[in-house]
């Protein structure tokens, strides 16, 4: 294969891993931008919604297109009631200290992972395509599934975006984050608006973790890659800027998948790790966010 | 909170008497143990200087680091590569480790320390992993995840004639609590003396003691430095000891591990790590006969802590009856 076939096969694998890894980082964001907590359990809810989706998918057997609806469905809204029960019993009760919440998602996620491994078992488990179609270009197959990812991702990106912007729900959250007292001072409930928060971060994860399954395989292990990339794009895209997480999800998505093809994964990992601890030192805000 | 040592001589001899007594239970001990807790043993002091090096950062400067595997790691593979590739004998090595592990800490310090709360934990945490990445980038000479394992003859040294074998039980605890205790004592001196109280001001007001006029910077850049240093004397020790250097001591999670002692055992205290270290041992040998998902003990203790008992066990008993523990 030549240069040019070679880059293509590489922008669209990258692009696959930038729509599932822009979800990811949206939910944290989120979490992040509104109750200012840094969720390290959030690899952990990509991990349930992959683990869950291949649950669903042994229960439907060979009616994959039920099992993936019943995924995408079920498994955010399973995840989400974990979040809301984690957030309540957990997060509320330190008041949302920063410090104290990173040590209480650490467990939770060992919590999560462990909890996994009791029940899930340590093996991984594939789950058959939602459609099994291969585009055919002159130089190589292309899985027709990595498109349906992408649409799929598109469009809930999309969703949220018009949620937070153009609803009522979106405008509370915006003004929580903005001001939680003056919020409180207007009727506004902080506490569930919170737990919701929390909730759609984790179902966002949730669902980035159904579409990938049947391209990655779910394992209880999988949650800390597309954590440390999430917390790389939140803080290349500026800590709470919504925009700027999704810029730098499809460049660090992108990129991350050119670096790959040519080169040694690990080492274009070390770079994007560096670079983001430098940003975090010399441009807090984030290369694309407001000013902190 | 509580700042040590305000108290006069009276309890200057109740601090000494206490932790000579530790000591002196530990040195006890190794008659009196079996085989199996002789070696757990230690392993549970060797770790606990590694979480004295954490506490001195966390518990007494205030600043919570999830990425301290990477000291300790500089320590074990400053060792491990310093046996094997510089033919260093075991003294040397140690310095070798201990040393590198001190530099490591005050260049990534320069950087780190311009960031603070979540964001320094943050970084810290990135160059954690961008370090435990490197091992596995140079897997020709680190042996990456499988790691390798010290020969014989690069665990012995002769020292006044006679022949010092880390692989020997004995020997390894005699070793391992001569370094506890030299750790502890230094901390003890450090945090009770005019540095120490700089660090513990920084923990309880950072602005406040700029204002007083200190160099906050440069008190952070010694306290994460010393931490470092520690932290790799403990990897060091612990490659001479149990002879295997690997790819996971440097992951997350001998990161989280440090915070984890310490906040069990109680943050800012001086026999704190050390409680909550062996506790933790034990607590996970226990569970992982039990299940293989062990792990999940140290989740629920991290939730349950932070929850109920964020000063960790000595912490919560200074506060409500010993108030002159360091």
């Amino acid at each position: 294969m030549s240069l040019g076939p070679h880059l293509l096969l590489a922008f669209l694998e990258g692009s696959v891993s930038a729509f599932v890894l822009a979800l990811t980082a949206l939910g944290l964001s989120l979490v992040f931008g509104v109750m200012r907590v840094v969720n390290v359990a959030h690899g952990e809810f990509f991990m349930l919604g992959a683990v869950l989706a291949s649950a669903f998918a042994g229960l439907t057997g060979d009616h994959t297109t039920f099992g993936f609806l019943l995924a995408i469905i079920g498994s955010p809204l399973i995840v989400g009631a974990i979040a809301v029960a984690a957030d309540r019993l957990v997060l509320r009760r330190l008041d949302y200290q920063p410090e104290a919440t990173i040590v209480a998602t650490i467990g939770l996620l060992y919590i999560i992972q462990q909890a996994t491994l009791m029940t899930y078992g340590p093996d991984a488990h594939s789950v058959a395509p939602l459609i099994n179609f291969h585009l055919r270009f002159p130089w190589f197959g292309y899985s027709g599934y990595k498109l349906v990812v992408m649409a799929v991702a598109a469009l809930l990106l999309l969703a949220t975006w018009y949620g937070i912007t153009r609803t009522k729900f979106g405008l509370i959250m915006r003004a929580t984050q903005f001001d939680r007292e003056t919020a409180t001072a207007f009727g506004v409930p902080v506490d569930r608006v919170y737990a919701a928060v929390f909730a759609l971060g984790a179902m966002l994860a949730a669902v980035a973790g159904v579409l990938i399954v049947p391209i990655r395989q779910a394992h209880y292990l999988m949650g800390l890659d597309p954590l440390l990339q999430s917390f790389i794009v939140v803080i290349i895209g500026g800590l709470g800027s919504l925009r700027g997480t999704l810029i730098a999800a499809f460049i660090i998505g992108i990129s991350d998948g050119m670096i790959s093809v040519f080169f040694a994964p690990t080492l274009g990992k070390i770079l994007a790790t560096l670079l983001v601890a430098l940003v975090l030192v010399w441009r807090p805000g984030g290369l694309f966010g407001a000013k902190a | 909170m509580t700042a040590p040592g305000s108290a006069g001589s009276a309890s200057g001899a109740k601090v000494m008497a206490l932790h000579l007594g530790v000591i002196a239970i530990l040195f006890v001990a190794q008659f009196l143990l079996p085989a199996y807790h002789l070696s757990a043993f230690t392993r549970i002091m060797v770790l606990a200087v590694y979480a004295l090096g954490y506490n001195i950062l966390f518990g007494y400067t205030g600043l919570l680091s999830l990425g301290h595997a990477m000291f300790f790691a500089a320590g074990l593979y400053g060792v491990g590569l310093g046996a094997r590739f510089l033919g260093l004998n075991p003294l040397s090595a140690f310095l070798f480790g201990s040393l590198a592990g001190g530099i490591f800490a005050c260049v990534i310090g320069l950087v780190v320390l311009r960031t603070s709360g979540v964001a320094f934990m943050i970084v810290t945490l990135m160059f954690a992993q961008a370090g435990y990445l490197t091992i596995l980038l140079f897997n020709d000479v680190t042996r990456g995840d499988e790691g390798f394992v010290l020969e014989t003859t690069e665990r012995q040294v002769t020292i006044a004639g006679g022949l010092l074998d880390f692989a020997a039980p004995h020997a390894a605890y005699n070793v391992a609590l001569a370094l506890f205790t030299g750790a502890m004592a230094f901390c003890l001196f450090l945090v009770r003396s005019p540095i120490g109280r700089v660090f513990i001001a920084i923990r309880e007001n950072e602005e406040r003691t700029r204002m007083l006029g200190y160099n906050a910077y440069r008190y952070k850049l010694a306290a994460l430095t010393v931490s470092g240093i520690l932290s790799a004397m403990a990897g060091a020790a612990y490659a001479l000891l149990f002879g295997y250097i690997g790819a996971s001591f440097a992951s997350i999670q001998y990161s989280i591990f440090a915070l984890l002692w310490v906040l069990l055992g109680g943050t800012g205290t001086i026999l704190g790590p050390l409680v909550g270290t062996a506790l933790m041992f034990y607590l996970v040998d226990a569970s992982s006969e039990v299940t293989s998902s062990y792990l999940i003990v140290v989740g629920a203790i991290l939730i349950l802590l932070v929850l109920f008992f964020p000063k960790g066990l000595l912490g919560s008993l200074r506060r409500k009856k010993l108030r002159w523990l360091p």
